[in-house]
């Protein structure tokens, strides 16, 4: 699988429907890369929660999906890139049921829990990265399935 | 544009509309060998040398009018079907719309040659006015292919929306909702609406909603689903929510979802057998005390 080092992906995020594309083009990756079920329902739905912010909250953005070899063996990142207001205070908004949408507030501290690596750079002048690392085989070093 | 640049515009699309006139057959039959004419019409040549004949006299009345950038020119009307059914035939082969565009392009060379060896002193502005003229019509072509796709576009939204949201009626009472693909906003809104009137319809007091086709359970699928448990509970009827897969289990505890109170089910098998103990537990008090 060593020619998958170079497969990268970018999805622009504008309207509703480009969600659909996320989905399909993260699941599609994690196939190949050689996910089992599990691990790919759960990185799709951190991309589909990920994705959805991207839109309602940064006003769009993109997705860029790529496939990476650490430790753990292949894996997917997904990056969600937007240039809204950004996080005025993450811990804030990485509290279980803390919501500015109407939503259930799960979405981005959910995502955390469904992936194995989870980062986010936001800076007081607005623009949010959000990148979400997950490992086809998350057992191979530790890293544990929570 | 001054008067002179105007009088130079007009003779050049003069002398465009008398060339396209002069020389109809000879660009006829050229264009019959290209692919956007031969591939449309393969049943006989005549056919394709004929549909030519149309394009060429609907471009030469264009020009004849002076109006060769303006896409409501009425001498484009007569070809205006003919484009969008040739145009569809090129797309149903496969080919995109930038691809049906170089097709249409290449329908110029063979005029500008002409052009070139019968007027080769007028033949600058009449040039302006011959490129300008296709140009014209590439776009038509264009905006001709994007307006059918819209349509094609909405045409299946509607289709899908519909298609996808069936209320089926298992038992007395009991309705079921086979929810397939993803459980957005407006599907959701159409779910929701057609099960509230078939619980009217079919005085349904259990409700299966089966989830087994929905690839993506995210919070706001979860979200979605429960407004519409709550719902139908205003309305007297008990939602069992069925098909929910190992996968789909472990990423609802870990996304932090909480169904509480709403039952659930792994298969629809299982749901329709709680529904069926549930509908005898509801019935004996009524046969217990006639």
């Amino acid at each position: 699988m060593n020619h998958a080092a170079q497969e990268s992906i970018r999805v622009p995020i504008r309207k509703d429907t480009d969600l659909t594309v996320v989905r399909q083009q993260v699941r599609a990756l994690a196939q190949r890369t050689g996910f089992g079920l599990v691990q790919q329902t759960k990185l799709v739905t951190a991309a589909s929660e990920l994705a959805r912010n991207t839109l309602l909250h940064g006003g769009g953005g993109a997705a860029e999906i790529r496939v990476v070899h650490g430790q753990a063996g292949a894996g997917l990142s997904v990056s969600f890139v937007d240039s809204g207001p950004g996080i005025p205070d993450v811990d804030l908004a990485l509290s279980d049921g803390y919501s500015t949408a109407g939503g259930l507030g799960m979405g981005l501290s959910g995502s955390k829990r469904l992936v194995q690596e989870f980062e986010i750079e936001s800076g007081p002048d607005g623009g949010t990265r959000v990148t979400v690392t997950s490992w086809a085989d998350p057992y191979s070093v530790g890293h544990g399935v929570r | 544009m001054t008067d002179g640049a105007t009088g130079r515009a007009r003779a050049g699309a003069k002398t465009v509309a008398d060339l396209l006139r002069r020389r109809g057959e000879q660009i006829a039959q050229r264009w019959a060998d290209l692919p956007f004419f031969q591939a449309v019409f393969t049943v006989t040549r005549d056919e394709a040398v004929e549909a030519c004949h149309a394009v060429v006299d609907s471009l030469s009345a264009v020009a004849e009018s002076g109006r060769v950038d303006d896409l409501e020119a009425p001498g484009f009307q007569p070809i205006r079907e003919q484009l969008i059914a040739m145009t569809a035939s090129r797309a149903r082969s496969g080919l995109s719309t930038a691809q049906v565009d170089r097709e249409v392009g290449a329908l110029r060379e063979a005029a500008l040659e002409l052009l070139a060896a019968d007027a080769p002193e007028e033949a600058g502005e009449a040039r302006v006015q011959l490129v300008t003229l296709f140009a014209t019509l590439r776009v038509m072509v264009v905006d001709t292919m994007l307006q059918e796709n819209q349509e094609i576009v909405l045409r299946q939204r509607q289709q899908l929306l519909e298609m996808a949201t069936p209320v089926i009626k298992l038992w007395d009472r009991l309705v079921a909702v086979p929810l397939i693909g993803m459980l957005d906003s407006a599907r959701s809104q159409v779910v929701m609406e057609n099960l509230l009137e078939a619980i009217v319809e079919h005085k349904a007091t259990i409700v299966i909603l089966d989830i087994t086709g929905v690839s993506t359970v995210d919070s706001l699928v979860a979200h979605h689903l429960m407004k519409t448990v709550a719902s139908a509970r205003l309305m007297g009827a008990e939602c069992v929510i069925s098909g929910i897969r190992p996968a789909i289990a472990q990423t609802i505890v870990q996304l932090g979802l909480d169904l509480g109170p709403v039952t659930t089910r792994a298969s629809l098998a299982d749901a329709l057998e709680w529904a069926l103990e549930r509908r005898e537990g509801r019935d004996l008090p009524t046969r217990g005390n006639p």
